[in-house]
Parts: structure tokens; sequence; C-alpha cells
């Protein structure tokens, strides 16, 4: 072979990486995206029955309900809209009652929105970035929800 | 006083940066040999100010100062003394003093070792270094400064984030950063070759080390924060394709393409101005990669307090260095000679392949972490990119990687004999046969795939031994012979061979804890058992324990196997930390051969039962076990004489050496 085919030959293998590379990603994004959506959006986009969504809000104050078998219910509110979850198995060590929470799933034939995941937050203080703006959109947000954490203690006497 | 001092250090380093930034490249530029040779000396020196800042740093959390605000927002002084140590690097401001802390420690070894390098690369190299811990060093002051004091101290601190409060985290950002920031002396050199305009075989053979030792410790800090958040998390997963993993996973696969094709350039003099681009986004990718962990782009445990200074800091650092970096790429590449020629079929045609599926690979986990931050951008539009993306893209393209990589070591350089290659690989691939064939016959259950992924597995890690047993003709020489051959080979050989054994073992791993795996979630009371796989796991009860700084709920868990026989005792937690009011669950793992229970603590429920994870993971240890493997070999590979040496020898000789091997 020439230097000129060899050439050929690695620039035509590497095109042609490249375009499985693409190929297969094209495919990916068909299938495996999931779009955020808060409570006023599910309601207002009319987002269809079975369709995977991640929901973000805050867990209403008094809706949260433990059922059989690790069984629970609860309710994401962004303040002006709420939407019934229900959700089976262990819930994340952070989830409480008025926090923010994200849970993915889809939503069946009578609204209820039944979640597979309800993501893992890492701190008491830490409120998901998805929660913050949809809070803020809807008019909701609270600056202590973020000042909370940077408030001093008092102390005890060492 | 201490925090003063650290930061005056910090001030002084900033400004020999400075120095060290510009005084070579004048140097380089006018041939003034004496300017020239002022790089080594300024970046030991900026070294010995910036660990002198480090040091002040960790003394006011050993101290418990907590009239440093980093101090009192992120440590205790009920906590153990090993995390007030940690908790240095638990928080923004302090792991950003880790990072510049190891640019300048490699700096100073540059300076310091770097005796056998030509005096203008060594200047000009040095002299990038400088302009990088020059620019951290001010992101560091302006905008994250760890020093800063409360007027009114306060009597305790706030605590480091309980998560955060682990072994595992005093050893895994040191390894990554480590990583990282190692892979700025390739980028480094890069630069100062593309400045000089001139490149040779020698320079491959000068930055390989450095690659090697940056690659292994991102290896080990990778598998690092994977088991822990396989343990700490409770969710029993070792990988999650978050943002922040991915981050680190981009440096290792652009740096794994590196090692490689600096192989080809040292040995054969080719792929040199591809060598260089690898340099530079390996290290691009490194400081993504920073600037996605630390700027609060994304939403994460990493991503402490968001200050949007510091995001638009750390993205005009991103774009200066990347940006400049490539644009004198594009101009001054074209000016590098092109090197040896070689055959598509041949060992550099099969590290080229290497190179271009871990490239690709590496694109796909660009794009899919990248693509939601663009479009949210663009569009406002949110969205999530998980597991199934990267599983259906980077998947695929690792599989054809996995099967030539046996290959690769078989075939002689500039022309290889495939079919050759292919039958000296005939064990291997019979055994890897009979493996799918006997995990199909012996194990229920799982995707289809899954024996034949056992298969890949197999074929690699027997391709390694493979290459062994071909080099030391260990079955067609008596024993003696062969061992005495074993002993002759040259020992980046051997790493080579155990770290591609190292990425069979982690192979299958992750094949059989995610195929076999099985989990029950349930709620039980006390004296109540639950079966899984082979083992039978009894609740007994729960009990009180107090830590230094947290409370335990500590339940009580007794393993058997179904006939009665006692196997051990697990005790996951439920750990409060009543300084941050904050409760992590801390699961409970037993270890069997390299498969593990798992155990994890839930809600107590009303009517006194308690919600309990429980997992059997098949193989999992094998996952971390083969990067310990690939480390290993890494090391191994760093020992040879070749590189320990170092002198470089003309190419006329090497050529000859070649031959004769």
């Amino acid at each position: 072979m020439t230097r000129k085919q060899r050439r050929l030959v690695l620039i035509g293998g590497g095109l042609s990486v490249l375009a499985v590379a693409v190929a297969l990603m094209l495919n990916a994004f068909r299938g495996s995206i999931v779009f955020f959506n808060s409570p006023t959006d599910v309601v207002e986009n009319h987002v269809e029955p079975g369709t995977r969504i991640r929901l973000g809000g805050l867990v209403k104050d008094g809706s949260l309900v433990r059922g059989k078998g690790l069984r629970v219910r609860f309710v994401v509110t962004d303040g002006s809209r709420d939407i019934p979850v229900t959700y089976q198995g262990l819930l994340p060590d952070l989830f409480r009652e008025g926090q923010g929470v994200v849970a993915e799933g889809a939503l069946d034939g009578s609204g209820v929105f039944k979640a597979d995941t309800i993501l893992a937050k890492h701190d008491a203080t830490y409120m998901p970035k998805e929660v913050v703006d949809a809070l803020k959109k809807s008019g909701h947000w609270k600056d202590d929800y973020a000042q909370r954490a940077a408030l001093p203690v008092s102390g005890r006497i060492k | 006083m201490i925090p003063e001092l650290g930061h005056y250090a910090l001030m002084l380093a900033f400004g020999l940066a400075l120095i060290q930034g510009t005084m070579p490249i004048v140097g380089t530029r006018t041939k003034d040999p004496v300017l020239m040779s002022v790089a080594a000396p300024v970046a030991l020196a900026q070294f010995a100010f910036v660990a002198i800042a480090f040091l002040a740093l960790a003394e006011c959390y050993v101290a418990s100062d907590f009239s440093v605000l980093n101090v009192f927002e992120n440590s205790n002084s009920q906590m153990p003394l090993i995390y007030r140590l940690t908790s240095v690097w638990g928080n923004h401001e302090g792991s950003m003093m880790l990072w510049i802390s190891i640019l300048a420690f490699f700096g100073a070894l540059v300076a310091a070792f770097g005796n056998n390098l030509p005096v203008v690369l060594k200047a000009n190299a040095l002299a990038v270094q400088g302009w990088i811990a020059a620019a951290f060093e001010l992101f560091i002051l302006m905008t994250s400064n760890p020093f800063l004091r409360i007027p009114d101290a306060p009597f305790e601190g706030r605590d480091l984030n309980p998560i955060l409060q682990d072994p595992g985290l005093a050893f895994h950002p040191p390894m990554l950063y480590l990583g990282y920031v190692g892979f700025s002396i390739a980028f480094s050199f890069a630069i100062a070759a593309l400045l000089e305009g001139r490149i040779d075989a020698a320079w491959a053979r000068w930055v390989r080390p450095w690659v090697l030792v940056a690659w292994m410790c991102l290896t080990l800090g990778i598998a690092g924060g994977s088991y822990w958040s396989y343990y700490e998390l409770g969710w029993g997963g070792f990988w999650f394709w978050d943002p922040v993993e991915n981050a680190s996973l981009m440096p290792w696969l652009a740096g794994t393409a590196l090692l490689h094709s600096a192989v080809v350039m040292e040995k054969r003099a080719a792929l040199k101005v591809w060598t260089i681009l690898l340099a530079i986004l390996t290290f691009s990718l490194s400081l993504m990669g920073t600037f996605l962990v630390r700027s609060g782009v994304l939403t994460s445990v990493h991503a402490f307090a968001v200050d949007p200074r510091r995001g638009i800091f750390i993205l005009a650092i991103l774009v200066l260095f990347i940006g400049g970096a490539l644009s004198l790429y594009a101009w001054r590449a074209p000016l590098l000679k092109q090197g040896g020629l070689f055959a598509p079929i041949s060992r550099e045609g099969a590290l080229v392949f290497n190179n271009l599926f871990l490239t690709s690979a590496c694109a796909t986990v660009l794009v899919g972490t990248l693509y939601p931050l663009a479009l949210q951008a663009l569009t406002g539009e949110k969205i999530s990119v998980g597991p199934p993306f990267f599983d259906s893209t980077f998947g695929p393209l690792f599989v054809p990687l996995m099967l030539v990589m046996p290959f690769g070591p078989l075939m002689g350089w500039k022309r290889g004999d495939l079919l050759g290659a292919a039958q000296r690989l005939f064990a291997a691939a019979m055994l890897s046969a009979v493996a799918i064939a006997a995990t199909f016959a012996l194990v229920r259950g799982g995707p289809v795939l899954a024996p034949f992924g056992v298969g890949v597995a197999v074929f690699v890690m027997m391709g390694a031994a493979t290459d062994i047993a071909e080099r030391t003709m260990i079955l067609r020489l008596p024993f003696r012979a062969a061992a005495r051959r074993a002993i002759g080979l040259p020992r980046s050989a051997w790493g080579t061979a155990f770290a591609h054994f190292g990425i069979g073992v982690t192979l299958l791993g992750i094949i059989g804890v995610t195929a076999w795996g099985s989990e029950r979630i349930a709620a039980i009371k006390p004296g109540q058992s639950l079966t899984i796989s082979h083992y039978r796991v009894t609740f007994d009860g729960t009990f009180n324990r107090a830590g230094p700084n947290y409370q335990d709920i500590v339940g009580h868990f007794t393993v058997r196997r179904p006939n009665g026989q006692f196997v051990g005792v697990l005790e996951p937690s439920h750990r409060t930390f009543p300084a941050r009011d904050m409760a992590v669950t801390e699961a409970a793992l037993m270890s069997r051969g390299v498969s593990q229970i798992y155990v994890s603590l839930g809600d107590p429920n009303p009517d006194g039962s308690v919600a309990v994870r429980l997992y059997y993971k098949p193989h999992v240890l094998m996952i971390w076990l083969g990067a310990v493997f690939m480390f290993f070999g890494g090391g191994l590979s760093l020992s040879d004489r070749r590189l320990r040496i170092g002198a470089p020898r003309p190419a006329k000789t090497r050529a000859a050496l070649q031959a004769a091997e």
C-alpha cells in the first residue's frame, strides 16, 4: 500500500467509527430522555399518561401516608397545583414533608403519578436545582430555604 | 495568625507562579539561558509556599479554629482527627487548595527530577505549569478564599456533611486530583512542544511516566469513588452515570487513549500530532470536570455552596486554556513532522483502533453529560440523560474494544500477522466459549446477553495471559527456561498484561452484579427472616449506640445458610448527626469470596417493623479488584528500566533493538 492509501484507510476507519458513535447517540436520544416537570407544567402541558417524566416540587405538609408493604402516598406541590404520587419502596433518608423532592415515573389514567424512583438528596439544606427553579417560577420560593444554611448556630461553651 | 500566614503564603505563591509563567518564556524567545534556568527554582519555591498555605489550612482544621469561616462551616470539634483532616478537602475552598497543592507538587517534581530534559522544553513546560497555577491561585484568592475570618468566633463548628465523614473520603479526592492534575504535565509538555515547534520520539518517553502516574491515580480514584457511593449512599449501585462521575470518567478514557498513543510515538515516532492533541484534550477534560463539579452547574453532593462568580471564573479559565491550547495547536501542529509508516494490520494499527474507540466512547459520554446543560441554556427545557442513554451508546462502543484488545500485544510493529495472532488466541477463545456454555448451563435467569459478556471478559483475561505465555514460551520450553524468560521480560510487558487482565476482571464483576444480583425490599419485625440467594437473613432487633459526633440506631441481623449453619452478623445503622440535624444510612456489608451481602435500614414504621433493603451482589468486589490490577500493572510499567533510566537513545540504535525483540 502506498502512503496515501494507508492514510485513507486510517481516515476512513476513523470516520466510520465516528459515524457509528453518532448513530448510536441519535438512537439513544430518541428513547432515553426524561423531561423535568413541575406540577403546574404537568397540568398545563397535558402530559400524557404513561410518558416517563421527572416530577419535582415540595412534599405537601401533612400529605404523607404510609400504607402496607412499604407503599407510600404523598402530594407534590409547587404552590399552585398538586399532584398525588404513589411509590413502593424505601424513601431516601432526607425525604420529609415540606422539603423538595424529585420523583421519576409516569402518570396513570386517573391522574396519579406512579413513581418508581425517588431521588436521593445529599443534604438537609440542599434543594434540587430543578425544584428551586420551578418554585421561583411559580412565585413560591422563600429566601430562607437558602439562608437557613448560612445562619451561624449559637454554639455551646466548650 | 496561622490563617493569615497561609493567606500570605498563597499570595506569594501566586506572585511566584506569575514569574514562573513569564521569565522562562522570555528566556526561550531571547535564547537567554539565565532566564530559562529561573524556571526550576521558582517552581520549587512556588510549591513550598503553596504547601505552607495548605498546611496552614490543615492546622486550622486540626486545631478546630472556628474563627475561620471555612473551618466553622465544615468541621466540628467532636469529629475524630482523621475527619477533621479530610474535611480540609471536603468543601469547595479546601478542595481547590488541594488541587493547586498537587499541581505545584507535580511542577516541583519536573523541576527537581527533569535534569535530562532539554533546557528549552523544560523551561517552556514549567512556564505553562506556572500559568495554570497562577490562574487557579488567583481563582482561590478572588472567589474561594479559605482563610476568611468571622468577627465573632462561634464556639462550635457546623460539622462536615455526614456522608462525607467516611474513610473513603480520606483517599478518594486526593487520588482523583492526583489523576486530574497529573495530566497537566502532559498538557504542559504538549504546549511546550508546540511553542518550540519541534517534537520527537524522546518527547513521548519523557511524558509517558507522568501520564502513567496520572492514569494510575485516576483509575484508583474513580474506583474508590465508586466503592464509596456503593456502600455509603445505601442504594447498592456502583456507577450511576451521574454527571460528576462522568466528569472523572472522561479524562480517564482520553488518558487511556493518550497512554497508548504515546507508546506508538515513543517506539515508532508515529501519531505525533494526534498524541499532542490527546494530551491537550485529556487535561482539558480534567479542567472541564473541575468546572462541572465546582461551578454548581450540576446539582450534586460535590457542588457545595454555589456562587455564580466562581462558575464564571472557572469558565473563563476553561475558555482561556482550552481555547488557547487548541488555537496554538491549529497554528503550530502542521509544523510537526510526520513519523513512521505502518500497515493497518499492525501493533500501531491496533493501538489506533484502541484510540478511535476510546475517544468515540469518551465523546458519547461528553455529549450525554453536556446535552442537558446545552438544551437548558438554549431552550429552557429540562431533561435528564440517564443510564439507558449511556448503556446503549457506551456499551456497544466498548465491546469491539474488548474483542480487539488481546490481539494488540500479539501483533508485530509496522506489519502484523493477524492470522498468527488469531491462532495464538485460539486457546483463549476456546476457554471463553466454554465459559459461555457453562454460564448458560449452570446459571438461571439474567439477560440472554450476559453469558456472552462473561465470554468477552474471559477472552480479555485469557488474552492477557496468552501474551505472557507466548513471550515466555511456557508451553514450549522447559519450566526453568520459561521462568528465566519471564524474569527477563520487560516490566512494561507484565504491566500491559496485568492492566488488560484487570479490565477483564472489572468487566466480569460488572456483568455478574448487573445480571445476577438480587434485591429484597420489605418491612420486617424482629424475629422475621428474609431469604436471598442461598442465605437466610434474620432480623433480631435494634439497639442504640453513641458515636463521637452521632447517634446510631443499629439493626442486628444474623446470616445463616438455609440448613441453619451460622455465617455471620450484619449491623447496618441509621446514623443521626445532631450538629446538622441530618441522618444517613450506614449499610452493612458481608463479603463471601468476591460476592457480597448488603443490608441497609430504612424508616421504622409505627407497627414496630423496620423497612429493610437487602441485596445479594455476586462478583461485585471484582469491579474494584480489576482497578487494583490496573493500578498494579501501571506500577510495573512505571518501574520498567526504560522509563526509570529514561535517557533517550538516538533513534538508530532504538530501531536496531526493536528488530532484535
